[in-house]
């Protein structure tokens, strides 16, 4: 069998991390992948599509309610277990700490099913490295904006050019064992409660 | 956090109000005291507790009562051996019908006063009123097979001549999405602990009809669980941790902390809901719904009475709950495993050294105590029950197989 026959079912909240998964998937040649990001009418849904592999987010707070109709419900004809090789510890733990869970329905080989958990590990991993250097990215540029206005109210309240008013921030930062940013920040709000027009 | 505490300790909870005495443990500074820097992760789901101590995220952590058992008789799709050496209170759900449930309740002699025979005769009458005229079963929730929650509503629902697999549908919700689903119309009740109770109430959508505590007094609820190998090589940050939860419970239970308490659990890193609907967990003074208003002796006891004791009879009864509904058969292994789950002996040697009362015995007769009973070693003062089944039924740990014959169905 080819690895497209597998029909592919997985449900994240997080539409962008979900459609990074659902392309993995794609990309290693299975078609049949279906995305679900809210829970309501899941039952329905998996009595439709029948998954031979479901693919879950482990922040999501419905994770109880779905393994326990993977289990009970009449919608699911074939039990779904959770992919659990006890041989292969280090591959649970790098799911767990991906954040991410894969359940396969009864007498699906684990070899199988391999490839898709490590798939969606791996591109789990990369969502969150892409997150963090976004919030990285994104502070900067706030730190950046900070900074900026702090230099404008030095210039025009001491009279300094941009260079010195830098300056005076960068040694201050130094001499009080802070963040140029949090100097910046301080020197703003400071500047605020002292005249609202000195800040701008 | 002192940079020089003995003990690093890793503990996992939910955001329920019964997280109480782990996260005050951590958070006013018992854990401190006792040389833990005790670091607490907010889950979202109980499988995510389950998942993260038998990985080793999580060396303990705020799990529901019958839990452990289930990882340690393999139930759970990660299994581990997880132990109970301290229970984390006594009481603390309430069964939550639907308003449109209530008022057919009510046609048949339910009444705002929590008597659970009344409720679930009243129930029984509507639930077989419906079947007549060909309306789908009521669909109840509870939070996970694995739970108090499920067993008592199960046991309450029996009790009352209700199947509770063939005469209602009962499903899994998460318990913060438990008020909602009421109001939507997707559930009919559910079996929850506090706020969400309270919360259905006070957004007017349902009705509080029985508390646990009056379906068992002084029944158990959530546990510390711990990763039986983490345990073994660390005793002495165990007890440690056993200590601070202890003294953690005790401040728990005073009544001059209930506003520090809830102005905690508030806080959006554990429970984030507001204050004023933590208090009827504190002091059992509930609404129930359409102004009536209810006070319920032992609703909750995070220290009172025994509540951090580790009762193998606990454990056990969990264990023929789940003989009963199917989930295990009753064999002299898996009987072993449960007996060996909750662990008495690590509670007390932990608390030894503080001359504190303990309970002389591993195990209770459940349902024997019909008052409150002085008991206790050392000398020191305990406390112990009411502890009776609203059916008046006895569960004697010492007689499990004629226990579970009696309650097999048909």
């Amino acid at each position: 069998m080819s690895a497209g026959s597998l029909t592919i079912l997985v449900i994240d909240e997080n539409r962008i991390r979900a459609s990074i998964i659902e392309a993995g998937l794609r990309d290693a040649g299975h078609s049949h992948v279906t995305v679900v990001h809210d829970v309501a009418g899941i039952a329905k849904r998996i009595a439709e599509i029948e998954p031979d592999v479901i693919v879950i987010d482990l922040e999501n707070p419905n994770r109880d309610m779905l393994e326990n109709m993977f289990q009970l419900s009449r919608a699911v004809k074939r039990p779904i277990a959770m992919f659990v090789d006890r041989s292969d510890r280090a591959s649970i733990e790098a799911a767990v700490e991906a954040g991410v869970s894969a359940y396969v329905v009864d007498g699906l080989k684990k070899e199988r099913i391999k490839p898709i958990l490590d798939m969606a590990i791996s591109r789990f991993n990369a969502f969150s490295r892409m997150a963090r250097e976004l919030e990285e990215a994104r502070s900067e540029l706030e730190n950046r904006k900070v900074v900026d206005r702090a230099k404008g109210i030095l210039m025009k309240s001491r009279g300094l050019s941009e260079e010195a008013a830098y300056a005076l921030l960068r040694k201050t930062a130094m001499d009080q064992n802070r963040k140029i940013a949090d100097i910046a920040q301080s020197l703003v709000t400071a500047a605020g409660l002292l005249g609202p027009l000195e800040g701008e | 956090m002192s940079m020089t505490a003995a003990h690093q300790i890793t503990a996992g909870f939910m955001p329920l109000f019964d997280s109480a005495v782990l996260v005050a443990a951590g958070e006013m500074g018992f854990a401190a005291r006792e040389g833990i820097e005790l670091k607490l992760h907010r889950e979202t789901s109980w499988a995510n507790i389950r998942d993260r101590i038998a990985i080793g995220h999580f060396d303990v952590a705020h799990m529901l009562g019958p839990m452990p058992l289930a990882c340690s008789l393999g139930l759970t799709p990660l299994a581990s051996e997880t132990i109970v050496p301290f229970s984390l209170g006594l009481g603390g759900n309430c069964v939550t019908v639907s308003n449109a449930v209530w008022q057919g309740m009510e046609a048949h002699e339910a009444r705002p006063d929590l008597d659970p025979a009344r409720a679930g005769t009243a129930l029984g009458a509507l639930i077989r009123e419906r079947a007549a005229a060909g309306r789908e079963p009521l669909r109840f929730a509870v939070v996970h097979p694995h739970s108090g929650h499920n067993y008592e509503l199960r046991y309450w629902l029996a009790a009352c001549s209700i199947d509770p697999d063939r005469d209602v549908e009962i499903v899994i919700v998460p318990p913060p999405f438990m008020a909602d689903a009421l109001s939507a119309g997707r559930i009919d009740g559910y079996c929850v602990g506090e706020p969400w109770n309270s919360a259905a109430v006070a957004a007017s959508t349902g009705r509080i009809v029985t508390v646990k505590a009056l379906l068992w007094r002084n029944s158990p609820e959530k546990v510390i669980g711990v990763r039986r190998s983490w345990a073994e090589e660390n005793p002495d940050a165990l007890a440690a941790l056993l200590r601070a939860l202890h003294h953690s419970a005790r401040w728990c239970q005073d009544p001059a902390n209930r506003g520090a308490l809830a102005a905690l659990m508030a806080k959006s890193a554990f429970l984030g809901q507001p204050e004023a609907i933590q208090i009827p967990a504190l002091t059992g003074r509930l609404q129930l719904g359409g102004g009536a208003e209810r006070s319920v002796e032992d609703f909750f006891l995070p220290f009172d009475k025994a509540a951090n004791f580790p009762w193998k009879s606990h454990a056990l009864w969990f264990y023929t709950q789940m003989v009963r509904w199917g989930q295990l058969p009753h064999t002299p292994q898996n009987l072993a495993i449960a007996r060996d789950c909750y662990r008495p002996d690590l509670y007390r040697s932990a608390l030894k050294p503080l001359g504190v009362a303990l309970p002389g015995a591993n195990a209770k007769v459940e349902g024997a105590l019909q008052t409150a009973t002085p008991v206790g070693s050392a000398g020191a003062s305990l406390v112990l029950g009411p502890d009776g089944f609203f059916d008046g039924q006895i569960f004697d740990p010492d007689r499990i197989d004629a226990y579970i014959a009696d309650q097999k169905r048909d």
